[in-house]
């Protein structure tokens, strides 16, 4: 039975220093507000795993959390570069990142064995392409029936899952509707998992049965977090914020412009304060 | 009556487009091609299939998405699937006639880079990586390939393959083990390239109205081919050109927010 608590809770219980750790959200649903209560809780060292890796990531590399990223596409999509990672990676900045660098296909079905409690994941994968030889965790392996060369990844098992989602009821059963992304399978795939949710309803008697996708006992901790995942957005309650989006990129490319901004709206801010930035986007979701 | 002006954007923009076919069921890249692939759908080709990496399927926005999981994909997908899904059944399973993608850097025979200029472990400049591109270039029946031409786009030996074109040319795709075509149009602001039939080197085809030869050359970093009997590509209709620029404004007007 999942825990229903505060965000800070959450996260100081189910994160440690060192831990791998996926904040899931393919565009949508990104879990912005547990990921900025990660950076000001202050932990170190971590793995950070996700298949687009963007604002949210570049935001935790910029803070120094990060020790490795095992990503798909780390940019800021439809805008650009993410400035505060290429910083790391190209000059060391705040300090030197490790990356294990796959293509979508390959997280995707990695994430999936993790789930399906398999050591790899097969896929016809990374023909011609040069990622292989850059990254020792993409072989091959043959077909035992056919012969075919395929690709095979390890598993991703992160040590702990954060997602946001629309819903959850009183029991802790979650909802997501809209693009669903990776954020189930990275669930199940992880140790411990964290939904973030824009409410809390009595049960979902009145809505379709697809709609649950974590039955409650997947799921360790729920905070209720209203506007949770802005920038990005939660559909049905509120729209992207693609004005943010191209902010960012003016943001991150300055060092001093980017610690003012994190002291502002990370480290001095409060879960709370996601319920106001989603304010005027509320129509248009 | 005078003829519409255009930008070569606008004409790359709207060349690529009319390169798609309504019972095409197309994986979209973002930027260039996502803007190609609207056009279609908003002229010629009503009832084309448009599938975005984010799960949606059947997708008709009003607006170009800024991200590829816009929740605009979403409201007007026929149907939306989890991403695991997409790679799987959808793109490695052979639903998809057309990848669409875009450029950092690109060779003669339609190898792609978007990973890394440099080298790798110690990049000069650090691109976002491959996303879906890599298995979209092996797994798509045909990919197109748009960009705009430049030197530092178009060159000899891209830094880094992220996603396979042609490899060295020939037969190289067939002795990996490769089904698929792979690339068999690249379109420029300036032309239309198709890759030969034998070598798989792009050779030009088609130049864009006013262009020279020279300006092919000069904003490309390998010695150009041309085919026998280069056409002209036929400047972009008023439906066209309307069209598009409606799209861009719009689109312009929703991103910029509230």
């Amino acid at each position: 039975m999942a825990r229903f608590v505060p965000l800070s809770q959450a996260v100081a219980e189910n994160l440690g220093n060192g831990d791998s750790v996926a904040f899931e959200g393919f565009t949508h649903l990104i879990p912005t507000a547990a990921a900025h209560e990660a950076i000001r809780q202050g932990f170190r060292d971590l793995t950070l795993i996700r298949m687009t890796p963007d604002v949210v990531y570049d935001q935790m590399i910029g803070m120094g959390l990060a020790k490795k990223m095992i990503f798909s596409y780390a940019g800021n999509p439809g805008v650009g570069l993410l400035r505060r990672m290429r910083d790391a990676v190209e000059n060391g900045f705040p300090h030197k990142i490790e990356i294990e660098e796959h293509s979508h296909a390959a997280m995707a079905n990695a994430y999936e064995a993790g789930a399906a409690g398999l050591p790899c994941a097969i896929f016809r994968g990374y023909r011609g392409a040069e990622l292989a030889r850059v990254n020792p965790n993409i072989r091959s392996i043959e077909c035992p029936f056919t012969g075919e060369s395929l690709a095979a990844v390890p598993a991703l098992r992160p040590d702990i899952t954060f997602i946001h989602a629309q819903k959850a009821d009183r029991r802790g059963n979650v909802l997501v509707e809209g693009i669903v992304g990776i954020q189930k399978e990275a669930v199940l795939a992880a140790k411990r998992a964290v939904v973030t949710v824009e409410e809390v309803v009595d049960d979902f008697s009145d809505l379709h049965p697809n709609l649950t996708i974590l039955p409650h006992w997947t799921v360790t901790d729920i905070a209720v977090v209203p506007g949770g995942a802005h920038p990005s957005y939660t559909h049905g309650y509120y729209a992207r914020d693609n004005a943010e989006y191209l902010k960012w990129d003016k943001i991150a490319a300055d060092r001093d412009l980017f610690r003012d901004w994190m002291q502002k709206n990370v480290l001095d801010a409060t879960p709370e304060d996601f319920a106001a930035r989603v304010e005027k986007l509320r129509d248009a979701g | 009556m005078s003829k519409p002006e255009f930008t070569p954007n606008e004409m790359m923009t709207i060349a690529a487009s009319r390169a798609l076919k309504n019972d095409d069921v197309c994986f979209v890249g973002i930027g260039a091609p996502s803007a190609a692939c609207n056009i279609a759908r908003l002229t010629h080709a009503p009832d084309i299939t448009l599938i975005y990496e984010s799960g949606t399927i059947g997708t008709a926005p009003d607006v170009l998405p800024l991200s590829i999981g816009d929740g605009e994909l979403c409201d007007t997908a026929l149907t939306t699937v989890p991403v695991p899904e997409m790679f799987r059944y959808w793109l490695q399973g052979g639903r998809i006639t057309i990848g669409f993608l875009g450029a950092a850097q690109i060779d003669k025979y339609g190898n792609i880079n978007t990973t890394v200029i440099g080298d790798y472990d110690s990049p000069k400049t650090r691109l976002p990586g491959g996303g879906g591109a890599p298995e979209i270039a092996t797994s798509s029946q045909e990919v197109y390939i748009t960009l705009a031409q430049s030197k530092r786009g178009m060159v000899e030996k891209i830094d880094f393959y992220t996603s396979f074109g042609h490899g060295d040319g020939g037969d190289h795709r067939e002795r990996l083990g490769i089904d698929t075509k792979g690339p068999t149009l690249l379109i420029t602001d300036i032309a239309i390239w198709k890759p030969d039939p034998v070598t798989k080197e792009f050779t030009v085809v088609s130049l864009h109205p006013g262009v020279t030869r020279d300006q092919v050359q000069e904003t490309c970093g390998w010695v150009v081919r041309f085919a026998d009997g280069v056409e002209e590509t036929p400047p972009p209709t008023e439906l066209e050109l309307a069209t598009l620029r409606d799209l861009k404004a719009r689109t312009e007007a929703a991103h910029k927010g509230a």
